[in-house]
């Protein structure tokens, strides 16, 4: 029998699939489609202290290979997350979910980290402090390894629940963030959110996108996540959530041996809503057909 | 929503640019007119939204403008080709509100969901009206189809080379019990300026989709009733819930 469990700071899934922040919004849609309860767990929209609408439409764009999203954190805030989402999501999901946190000051992701760390259905934090769609705030945290660590041993402070940094790629050193978000703290790191990036129609002469510039997601950057994996697997001891292009069991496999000890799947579930439970359920052949009993073994397994 | 493999059964150009796809699969998930479906292509990252121009007997009808490069793929494919479509996309008209006269306004490539409806409303005992509005009389398709229903059909284009001179703004017959529209958004914007104040009305949006069902926030618009989402919450909205600025 394949084994497929992994954990994370204590917190044992049945398996490494997780759908990624901001394509699985609070899991309704999806809960609509088919039992969310196979999947690992899901880390939900980006929620920030206040509700947001975000930028304006077109907020989205196509690219070889993937897309380019500009939705600029839109979400309820995080009072209708707790009184709403949570509650509805408890009816149709029985595991604990990851909680990804948004913020514009290091007092905003405090207080949206306090606010949720009394739920239960919480298992651990996920902070963004690299959401690439707001104008001021959050890009700073993540391309900045002291804005970084400010932000991650501010959540700690109020949190008593494990605490990961998701990390931006577009920054000149990678490594030098994700230790400082160890050093300030963190209990893991998660990475890669989007890459910056554009597109322009030719008939208008003008920037797809109403804000310009957007996060370049989906198989076309597996590669470069893949390679950030790497690199912080070898520079970090804490554990690392790996995600960027991931849209198969081969794909997991992949980052999984790159050092990730979880997978986050994005953008293929906006173009294949089964996406998740569809890679969940060619794992274990997959695992057969390249000799893998146990996927805890593999993690790293790529390294010297 | 559910995901099925469509066969193309046939293709032909309608007018300058516009194709009618003739498709077969399931299509038990479309249950109302001014729904959509989403295309996958072959060698494209997102699916491409079009919506439901007829559907009944394990058919599907679809009417698309070749406007980039998913559609220019699209109308090169030949029967027999599959295509993995999510089906049943969207809130679709309300026909409960229509009253006994409704008017149908369509433009461009906002024509195709009206045939549909139309023939939902027949059904239902209403006696709709369709304006049909395109640019030029090259343009213009589908006002045959309509006419073969037994409905009031009123063409305009803007350069007067087919039907009346005009937008559909100039050529709107009066009395209508309910307003059904879908078109670009400056027709939509055109027709909340035009329409009495009291006149009930439903209009069909259009947003750039990353997914169509809800799940990425990428399609939103602000409404009077708060942010909502083109693919799920829509594409149809009442006209007293949107903003125009
Ligand atoms: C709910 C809905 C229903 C629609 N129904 C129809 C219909 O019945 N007939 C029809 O001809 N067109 C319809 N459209 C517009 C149609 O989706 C686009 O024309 C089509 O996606 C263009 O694809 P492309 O690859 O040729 O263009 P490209 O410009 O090469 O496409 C690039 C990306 O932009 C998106 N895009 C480009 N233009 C539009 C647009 N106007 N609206 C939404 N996305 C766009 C594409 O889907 C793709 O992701 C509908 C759109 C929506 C949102
Ligand atoms: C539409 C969309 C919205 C996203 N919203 C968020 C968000 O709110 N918070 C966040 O941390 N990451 C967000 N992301 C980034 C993803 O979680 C993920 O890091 C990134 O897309 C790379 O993975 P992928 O290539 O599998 O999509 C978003 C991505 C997309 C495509
Ligand atoms: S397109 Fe994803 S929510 Fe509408």
């Amino acid at each position: 029998m394949a084994d497929l469990k992994v954990s994370l700071s204590g917190w044992e899934l049945d398996n490494p699939v997780i759908p990624a922040s901001g394509t699985f919004g609070y899991g309704r849609e999806f809960a609509e489609l088919y039992d969310i309860n196979v999947l690992g767990t899901f880390s939900f929209k980006g929620t920030t202290l206040n509700a947001r609408f975000g930028n304006p439409t077109p907020r989205i764009a196509e690219t070889p290979g993937g897309m380019i999203n500009a939705v600029g954190m839109q979400n309820p805030g995080v009072d209708k997350v707790v009184t709403e989402e949570l509650p509805r999501l408890a009816r149709c999901f029985h595991k604990k979910v990851i909680a990804n946190v948004g913020g514009f000051s290091v007092q905003e992701y405090a207080d949206a980290c306090a606010r949720l760390n009394g739920q239960e259905q919480i298992g651990l934090f996920e902070i963004n402090v690299s959401c690439p769609n707001v104008h001021d705030g959050c890009m700073t945290f993540g391309t900045d390894p002291f804005a970084a660590a400010a932000v991650t041993k501010a959540v700690k402070a109020v949190t008593s629940k494990p605490v990961y940094v998701k990390l931006t790629p577009n920054v000149t050193d990678i490594v030098s963030i994700a230790r400082a978000c160890e050093d300030a703290g963190a209990d893991g790191i998660s990475l890669i959110n989007t890459l910056l990036g554009m597109r322009i129609d030719l008939r208008r002469r003008k920037p797809v996108i109403s804000n310009v510039m957007g996060g370049f997601s989906g198989s076309a950057i597996l590669p470069v996540a893949l390679r950030m994996v790497w690199q912080v697997y070898e520079a970090v001891k804490i554990p690392v959530i790996g995600m960027g292009g991931v849209s198969s069991a081969r794909d997991v496999i992949e980052m999984m041996l790159a050092g990730a000890t979880a997978v986050e799947v994005g953008s293929a579930n906006l173009t294949d809503p089964w996406a998740c439970p569809k890679i969940i359920a060619e794992l274990p052949q997959v695992m057969g057909q390249l000799g893998i009993s146990s996927l805890r073994d593999i993690i790293g397994g790529a390294h010297a | 929503m559910k995901e099925a493999v469509f066969t193309l059964l046939r293709q032909a150009r309608l007018a300058r640019d516009v194709w009618r796809m003739e498709l077969s699969g399931d299509v038990s998930a479309i249950t109302v007119p001014g729904q959509f479906v989403e295309i996958a292509l072959d060698g494209f990252f997102l699916r491409r939204p079009i919506s439901v121009c007829d559907c009944g007997n394990g058919e599907l009808s679809l009417i698309y403008k070749v406007v980039g490069q998913g559609t220019q793929v699209m109308s090169c494919l030949e029967s027999g080709a599959s295509l993995n479509l999510l089906t049943g996309l969207g809130n679709g008209f309300s026909l409960a509100k229509s009253g006994c006269s409704p008017l149908l306004i369509g433009g461009g490539v906002g024509v195709p969901p009206l045939y549909f409806l139309a023939r939902c409303l027949l059904k239902a005992g209403a006696v709709p009206t369709i304006v049909l509005g395109f640019n030029t009389a090259a343009e213009v398709f589908f006002s045959e189809e309509f006419r073969a229903l037994g409905i009031r059909v009123i063409v305009c284009t803007a350069d007067g080379t087919a039907g009346q001179r005009g937008l559909v703004t100039d050529v709107l017959p009066v009395g209508s019990s309910f307003v059904y529209a879908c078109g670009p958004l400056p027709m939509l914007r055109a027709l909340d300026r035009t329409l009495p104040c009291s006149a009930m009305a439903e209009f069909s949006m259009e947003e750039r989709m990353g997914c169509g069902f809800g799940a990425c926030m990428g399609c939103s618009i602000m409404t009077k009733g708060g942010a909502r989402r083109v693919c799920k919450d829509g594409p149809v909205f009442p006209r007293e819930s949107l903003l125009w600025e």
